[in-house]
């Protein structure tokens, strides 16, 4: 029965959600939106479930004195105060209806001078990793490496003013050859050609995937092996 | 058999082996000073728009006043410097077209940004726009692209209240809005999941509603299957938010001072590009000339 039921739940959910999409006239269409009400819902449990795991994979990481486990400290102690801060409201507006973004409140205080300098630092770094990797791994060594690293080229430059600069002057009959061009071409054809390859190829991988999960072939969403 | 002497071949692999393997503190400094240096100097370059870009400006120059207009903040704080340009040249275009603006986030971290747009665009350009008649903040909810099909058919079901907890009713701009069809326009600044893509799949493809926007550099190749047929337009990074701004500059100057964040931003992100390229050519002749120095040792 432990199986059966979730996966008799699953069935159902599957087709109904299916029939929402495709069938677009009363009932089943508003159960679309039905069903979008109920995944918020879900979605938001999904943040007590998130909360839950981080606490449990680092509190066991700081547990077992793992590999830098010190930092874990540093993650679960973080998603602790901010909660705590933020859900009873400290230091702002009182009660539940509280603002806890209004200005002076610790809560955004802790996001603007935490928060936001920690992120904007993550993605700052990628510039740096981005220029050393780069220089060591842009090599010429195949055809299909050359290929790639003067796509690489055109786009460096035609994402820049310097495009305009450098091949600006060219005359009418030779504006294709204009670096901005070049650069909006690549995007456009190669690059929409290769993307859609990919997203096709996902999409029929997920659909392979929501067809077995519906009718029970692949149950490794339950916890087990599939059949 | 080689003519030059030990000491220049010496001199010349030494030469190939430092631009072969250039320590990655000098490439971290270089990019640092390529940033740093036209900050400092205010090195500005002409921005051109592309067609991609000015197919936005377009649509929302030919919106009659009254329209309304979507402006979704799908991004936090990391990608500020690319996605905020964007978000705020928008805002200030569909402002000063007297379209309405209607400001949410399918993102937590996305409201902050809507303060920042608020504080730098509407109190700055148009503070005798009023809330809730001509801009309303409705906030972040959860539930990703559910939420985003959820409000194509009931908006007010989702959207009870505002940001503030005022009834959506209490707004004049809400009365005649009951899902997302009811828009003329949907504009996307995001800068992952979810975000363009599912503003496309759940919202602007079902719905026949126009979506365009703005995402990280990183991110824009990736939405090129959808444009122009499900995407109308797209900024890419930081350039398309500076092309943007640029045509926005060009035909209301009046927004100089204020609406040129990007097109400032554009020196320092040239520089690095050419840095990044310089590197990339060292680490190319010291890999050809490491390469005809083997050759040349397999035939001695």
């Amino acid at each position: 029965m432990k199986v059966q039921i979730p996966l008799i739940i699953s069935f159902i959910v599957g087709i109904a959600l299916i029939i929402a999409i495709f069938v677009p006239h009363d009932p089943f269409h508003s159960m679309n939106e039905t069903f979008s009400i109920y995944f918020d819902l879900i979605a938001v449990f999904a943040f007590i479930l998130g909360g839950g795991n981080l606490l449990k994979v680092h509190g066991d990481k700081i547990y077992r004195r793992a590999k830098d486990w010190k930092y874990s400290i540093v993650t679960a102690a973080g998603f602790i105060i901010m909660l705590v801060v933020g859900a009873l409201k400290l230091g702002g507006p009182p009660g539940f209806t509280g603002d806890v973004t209004a200005e002076g409140s610790w809560f955004k205080f802790m996001y603007d001078s935490l928060f936001v300098p920690l992120q904007s630092t993550m993605f700052s770094l990628l510039a740096f990793f981005v220029a050393s990797a780069s220089y060591r791994a842009f090599r010429a060594k195949t055809r299909e490496a050359t290929l790639l690293l003067i796509a690489a080229f055109i786009i460096l430059v035609g994402r820049t003013p310097l495009g305009h600069y450098l091949t600006g002057w060219l005359p009418p009959p030779l504006q294709f050859l204009h670096i901005p061009n070049v650069s909006n071409w690549i995007l456009s054809f190669p690059n929409m050609a290769g993307q859609r390859a990919i997203m096709i190829g996902i999409s029929l991988g997920i659909i392979a995937t929501s067809l077995k999960m519906i009718l029970g072939i692949e149950r490794s969403y339950l916890g087990g092996e599939s059949k | 058999m080689t003519d030059e002497k030990p000491e220049e071949t010496q001199k010349k692999r030494d030469i190939i082996k430092i631009m072969n393997t250039i320590d990655r503190r000098i490439i971290f400094l270089l990019i640092a000073l390529a940033i740093i240096l036209p900050l400092v100097f205010h090195l500005v370059f002409t921005v051109r728009a592309s067609p991609i870009v000015e197919a936005i400006f377009d649509k929302v120059e030919s919106l009659p006043p009254g329209s309304k207009v979507i402006l979704s903040f799908d991004y936090g704080p990391s990608t500020v410097p690319e996605n905020q340009p964007m978000a705020e040249a928008v805002a200030r275009h569909v402002l000063h077209k007297d379209l309405k603006l209607y400001m949410m986030a399918v993102w937590a971290t996305g409201p902050p940004q809507i303060d920042l747009v608020k504080s730098r665009v509407v109190d700055v350009d148009f503070p005798k726009k009023v809330y809730g008649k001509d801009w309303i903040n409705l906030g972040y909810k959860a539930g990703n692209q559910g939420l985003i099909n959820a409000i194509l058919l009931d908006l007010k079901g989702m959207y009870t209240t505002d940001i503030h907890g005022t009834p959506i009713d209490d707004f004049e701009m809400m009365r005649d809005v009951a899902n997302l069809t009811d828009m003329s326009l949907i504009v996307c600044i995001g800068s992952g999941y979810p975000g363009m893509r599912e503003w496309v799949q759940f919202a602007g493809d079902p719905g026949r509603i126009p979506v365009c926007g703005g995402v990280t550099a990183v991110e824009a190749p990736l939405l090129y299957p959808y444009y122009p047929r499900q995407l109308l337009g797209l900024m890419g990074g930081l350039q398309g938010a500076a092309e943007y701004e640029a045509t926005l500059v060009t035909k209301y100057p009046q927004f100089i001072a204020t609406s040129e964040q990007a097109v400032k931003l554009m020196g320092p992100q040239t520089v690095a590009h050419l840095v990044i390229i310089s590197f990339v050519i060292i680490g190319n002749i010291a890999f050809f000339a490491e390469k005809g120095r083997q050759r040349k040792g397999k035939k001695a």
